[in-house]
């Protein structure tokens, strides 16, 4: 069944007498270890849509389904937890913690979750080695170059081995080649079997997803599989 | 656990970080722990070494001296405490361990002790070999006057260390002999120097056996002896008292009208209107600390509050990661707290180093002491101050909703 499923989600803001649809009656199920890019122009409602999956907002209308478990009904810290351990949040401007070290900036999620400090280094270290950083895990944001900041905040998304990875346009202040970097670590994890949702506004950056899903106006326009991944995935 | 831990660590990263603002903002916390501890110490120290003065006494003794009303003194009476005042309590005082007679000299005013061709004044007094306990003291050379130097009258003197000096005699006086009122006396001893108490010294002294004094005295004048009582116990005090009361009312045969011409003081009585001075004004100080303490704690607050509001995103970021409400709120809340606790140890010495420095600069006054409970509590009301003035901001922290606080530019 779907990792993922919305039914009839909507998210409104309203600006004085004016109501902006967000996002606008969404139906979307999405299972696991897809590789999913969101795509749409500025202000379509992507990142909105990631905002909801990544439970760090709420729709105004609709059911969201996270594992079988309606997220409507869970209180303030069921909702840390399922951000914690079930979701894996990269952003666009990396947002780490500017005074701590790439690795405390990694540990964090693993404190939030109650590991002892020997595991939560190991676990830490793990994750670094994994995005290529370990040699620099003990410098903080500000003497790190963009890539190596974005594939911290992967080492940190990664490190509590989340069922989805959501990542709002990470490669949106990254050069070509950097570019190509991330997504070959994207791919690599998605070989591995990770769940993988991002929005992207870079064709080439789509064609790496199985699956692509266009957003305009806060609907789902176009919802269709990559041929060549698709082929390569069967 | 884990969380208390990690929330130490990154409150002390912060507050290292933002070093000078954090300094500026315990300035109130150490200005007004420093200010306390510093007068605390001041006034201790005086405390202690008024207490150590009526150490002596021991807790369960009693004295009694003679006191003229001022009714008694225009008619030219003078009290006295006389010999047989003290065979009588001898004799039908309850409850008495030991009596301590003192006999003051009534030449010592007038006539010096000399000693090859020096000559000084002080305060000469027969007494017995209780006394040495009585009065805490200790001896340097020598030894203290023995129970049959009263009962065989010896011509022999303990003295104290300002008179060996005015006198010029040897650093160890024992066996020489100095002479006062027409007789030689042996110096069999010399006590640990005491120091000075508010500009008098309390080593410029002569003890003779009670007896040798009151021959020395004569018949001149009728003695007026000073008694210290010591008692097996506590218990009856006040019957013991009235007993004595009885006693010597009767031996000077007053009339139910006429006022006491003595005083019998218990060492509470003594002490007491020197703590209670103290003890005034330690209250005043806590009121005056408590303030000083609230408008710290309102700097503390006020930083706090912006602190939140500048780590609006950090907050964002911990809380989309899986920080739950009381993760923000214990660091933000342990921030505080390192805060307030910081200003309290900086004030803590700072207020110790004033209270050293205010008490050296005074002439004769006694060392500061710091008593462990002033820094307890300094300590403690930081730490409060810290957890009170933490709570809002660190609540507000906790509140924020993590999609608006990860949006605040
Ligand atoms: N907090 C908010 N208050 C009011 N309107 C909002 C808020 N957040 C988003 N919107 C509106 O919702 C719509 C969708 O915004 P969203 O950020 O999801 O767009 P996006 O697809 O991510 O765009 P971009 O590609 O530029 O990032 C926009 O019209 C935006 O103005
Ligand atoms: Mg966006």
């Amino acid at each position: 069944m779907g990792l993922i499923r919305l039914d009839s989600i909507c998210k409104y803001y309203s600006m004085g007498d004016q109501t902006v649809k967000a996002l606008d009656h969404i139906n979307l199920s999405i299972a696991k270890n897809e590789y999913v890019a969101f795509i749409g122009s500025s202000g379509s409602g992507k990142s909105t849509m990631m905002n909801i999956l990544g439970c760090l907002d709420k729709p105004t209308e609709g059911d969201y389904f996270l594992n079988e478990k309606e997220v409507a009904k869970l209180n303030q810290n069921q909702l840390a937890d399922i951000r914690n351990q079930e979701i894996g949040f990269i952003f666009q401007s990396f947002n780490l913690l500017p005074r701590a070290s790439a690795l405390h900036n990694v540990m964090l999620p693993l404190v939030y979750k109650g590991i002892g400090l020997a595991d939560r280094k190991k676990q830490a270290v793990e994750a670094l080695e994994k995005v290529n950083l370990a040699d620099r895990m003990d410098h903080i944001p500000s003497q790190l170059s963009g890539g190596q900041r974005q594939r911290v905040a992967i080492a940190r998304a990664l490190v509590t081995k989340p069922s989805i990875l959501l990542a709002d346009e990470p490669t949106g202040n990254l050069d070509t080649q950097t570019t190509q970097d991330i997504m070959a670590l994207f791919d690599e994890l998605h070989n591995e079997g990770q769940t993988i949702i991002m929005v992207t506004h870079e064709d080439d950056v789509a064609r790496h997803c199985q699956r692509v899903i266009r957003l305009s106006d806060g609907k789902v326009v176009e919802d269709y599989y990559n041929e060549n991944k698709e082929a390569l995935h069967v | 656990m884990f969380s208390l831990i990690e929330s130490f660590r990154s409150a002390i990263i912060s507050v290292k970080a933002h070093g000078f603002r954090s300094f500026l903002t315990t300035l109130g916390i150490i200005i007004g722990v420093a200010s306390t501890i510093a007068v605390v110490s001041v006034i201790q120290g005086l405390s202690y070494s008024i207490n150590q003065q009526f150490e002596g006494f021991g807790s369960n003794s009693i004295s009694i001296r003679s006191f003229t009303p001022r009714s008694e003194r225009m008619k030219g009476k003078i009290a006295r405490i006389t010999p047989e005042d003290v065979e009588m309590i001898r004799k039908q005082a309850e409850g008495v361990e030991y009596i301590t007679p003192t006999l003051q000299s009534n030449i010592g005013g007038t006539s010096a002790i000399k000693y090859k061709g020096n000559q000084a004044f002080a305060n000469v007094a027969g007494t017995t070999y209780t006394y040495q306990d009585v009065q805490n003291l200790d001896m340097k050379y020598g030894r203290f006057l023995s129970y049959s130097d009263n009962q065989s009258r010896r011509k022999v003197t303990v003295i104290g260390d300002k008179l060996r000096e005015e006198l010029s005699l040897p650093e160890n006086p024992v066996g020489s002999f100095i002479y006062f009122a027409g007789e030689w006396l042996k110096v069999i001893g010399l006590t640990e120097p005491k120091g000075s108490f508010f500009g008098f010294s309390q080593d410029n002294f002569a003890i003779l056996p009670y007896s040798t004094m009151q021959g020395l005295n004569g018949n001149l004048l009728e003695p007026d002896i000073f008694l210290q009582l010591q008692l097996k116990s506590l218990e009856n005090l006040d019957s013991i008292k009235d007993k004595l009361k009885r006693i010597i009312r009767k031996q000077h045969h007053l009339k139910p009208d006429e006022d006491d011409d003595f005083k019998i003081e218990t060492p509470e009585q003594l002490t007491s209107g020197i703590s209670q001075v103290i003890s005034t004004m330690t209250i005043v100080l806590g009121g005056i600390v408590s303030i000083s303490l609230i408008v710290g704690g309102i700097g503390i607050m006020n930083i706090m509050l912006v602190s939140v509001t500048e780590r609006t995103r950090e907050i964002g970021i911990c809380k989309a990661i899986g920080a739950k409400r009381h993760h923000i709120l214990l660091q933000f809340l342990i921030e505080a707290v390192v805060l307030s606790l910081l200003g309290g140890i900086i004030g803590i010495i700072i207020g110790y180093g004033l209270g050293v420095l205010a008490a050296a600069s005074i002439p004769n006054f006694p060392p500061a002491n710091v008593p462990l409970w002033a820094v307890g509590i300094a300590f403690g009301f930081s730490a409060f101050v810290g957890i009170i003035f933490g709570i809002l901001p660190a609540a507000k922290a906790a509140n924020l909703d993590p999609i608006d606080a990860l949006r605040y530019e």
